[in-house]
């Protein structure tokens, strides 16, 4: 067989394959939209994840060291402590709130002022916001200032912003995990879905690969066809996906940005990129070719003429 | 061409179809391969075209020696030889032409060549013209040329046909064996399996009769 031939005799497959799969819009359709649901669902997720890391991805850096004094410890004694911690190799900035100024911003803020004037004395303690240098913004460098701090006379409390941020971390890790756990299940549900489909079609059209076997056909030769069909499944499941995934964007986009904007940010959604697109559609292509290759092989080996 | 050595077929119901038959056929010969229904024809022709395997004996084709094609060599071993069934077996959801172009098709030839060939084949069988039309538009007789080109088109040296003119009336199936008769003429080995006795006392060919399972004259 010369290699013109060859891919000429491909090329009439694919098309023929293609004018099957067309023939029957609804179950084409059906096909390609289980497959396309499939892998929109880890997709989604993962864009959705990937854009809280975004989001809170800047945070550690800006992260402060709150310390609250002892209540009996002296302005003073408060004001020599922020300069020992402005000494620190590992403190960028060091800023006193005293205890009148706290009260003062919480009768402003709380609306409780009333009730503080009620109070006896101040209940609130010096505090000192301590913002550490860039290098020291690691979670190693935080807990040993945090250490350090915390062993200084008259400190009651040495407060850790990063502890939330840590657990927001893990729970990130946590559902990245699903997410690739729910994606390697749906995966497998595509190869499955598109192996039962190409089983099917098989079934159907058993007479006919019983005569291509007759006159000579290879088991290859009779797989190739649900081969394509496999291939245009995959192609169409995944412009699906990417279509349910853009269409989730855009609906979402509005809301996310006035969420960000009530938080003063600027935060705009995180979208599907070109190559990630690109890879959605090789990894459906991939994973129907797959479960049409299984269907295929195992059933076509099956058929033998009588 | 083919030699059948003690061949015996025995099928998994039990049933034993051929018991002990041998017979050899020379290249450019035709054949008639008679006797009553459950005789064995079938059962001959399949053991010939590698669809079923003998329990015993050894069937040579092509003065190859049939148990030693391995399952993946039979495709190869198939486009050699051309088969004409009783229901035809074309595909009715395309048209003539590609069902008659599928041989060459399966064995790689180039689309101009193809073409050409499948044209000569319709040509021969007198359906020069149909090559559009559906299997299902044509008539029987018709849908069985269609059937013989499909057999002929990649040019075998061996043509096997099993009850060609099963459900043909007598001019029809006379027209059919001349068909065999002008193929075997250009030097292709005929094989057809027939009960039509009638039918083939009007061809002077020679006649392997079975009967039981086993070879009753030949």
């Amino acid at each position: 067989m010369n290699i013109q031939a060859y891919f000429m005799r491909h090329a009439q497959t694919l098309v023929g394959s293609l004018g099957r799969v067309v023939h029957q819009p609804f179950a084409t359709l059906m096909t390609m939209g289980v497959i396309g649901l499939a892998l929109a669902l880890p997709l989604f997720l993962d864009l959705a994840l990937q854009n809280v890391r975004t989001a809170t991805g800047n945070w550690n850096d800006a992260l402060d060291v709150s310390v609250y004094m002892d209540k009996r410890a002296s302005s003073a004694r408060t004001a020599t402590v922020a300069k020992l911690l402005r000494q620190r190799d590992d403190v960028a900035a060091v800023r006193i709130i005293t205890a009148d100024q706290a009260l003062a911003q919480f009768r402003d803020a709380s609306g409780f002022g009333k009730a503080l004037d009620a109070l006896e004395g101040n209940p609130l303690p010096d505090t000192l916001i301590v913002t550490p240098t860039l290098i020291a913004g690691t979670p190693q460098g935080m807990e040993a200032l945090k250490g350090a701090i915390a062993a200084m006379a008259d400190v009651q409390t040495v407060q850790l912003d990063t502890d939330w941020v840590k657990r927001l971390r893990a729970m990130l890790d946590l559902l990245r995990r699903v997410v690739v756990l729910t994606g390697g299940l749906l995966g497998a549900g595509v190869v499955l879905i598109v192996g039962n489909t190409i089983r099917l079609e098989i079934l159907n059209r058993r007479a006919e690969i019983e005569v291509m076997k007759l006159v000579g056909a290879s088991d290859g030769f009779a797989r190739r066809p649900f081969l394509y069909s496999g291939i245009w499944y995959g192609l169409g499941g995944g412009l699906t996906a990417l279509i349910l995934v853009f269409i989730a964007g855009a609906v979402l986009s509005k809301p996310v940005e006035g969420l960000a904007r009530l938080y003063g940010s600027q935060y705009h959604l995180v979208g599907l990129g070109f190559l990630t697109c690109l890879r959605v559609l090789a990894l459906s292509l991939g994973l129907a070719w797959l479960g049409s290759w299984l269907a295929a092989t195992r059933h076509i080996r099956g058929i033998d003429p009588t | 061409m083919i030699r059948f050595d003690q061949v015996h077929k025995r099928y998994a119901t039990g049933r034993e179809a051929l018991a002990g038959v041998s017979f050899t056929i020379d290249t450019g010969e035709m054949v008639f391969l008679t006797g009553p229904s459950g005789a064995g024809k079938s059962s001959v022709l399949k053991l010939i075209a590698l669809i079923e395997r003998p329990t015993r004996g050894q069937v040579f084709v092509n003065n190859q020696n049939t148990s030693g094609i391995k399952p993946r060599r039979i495709p190869q071993f198939r486009r050699g030889l051309g088969v004409v069934f009783q229901d035809h077996k074309l595909l009715h959801d395309r048209p003539v032409a590609d069902n008659v172009a599928l041989p060459l098709i399966i064995a790689g030839f180039h689309k101009r060549e193809i073409d050409k060939r499948v044209r000569a084949a319709l040509d021969q069988v007198g359906l020069l013209g149909k090559e559009r039309n559906r299997p299902l538009e044509l008539s029987t007789g018709e849908q069985q040329r269609v059937g013989i080109a499909r057999a002929v088109v990649a040019k075998p040296a061996l043509l096997i046909a099993d009850e060609p003119t099963g459900n043909l009336d007598p001019q029809l199936s006379v027209e059919i064996m001349k068909l065999f008769k002008r193929f075997n003429e250009v030097g292709v080995t005929v094989v057809v399996a027939t009960h039509d006795v009638h039918l083939i006392e009007q061809f002077g060919a020679r006649r392997i009769v079975l009967g039981d399972g086993r070879v009753a004259s030949s």
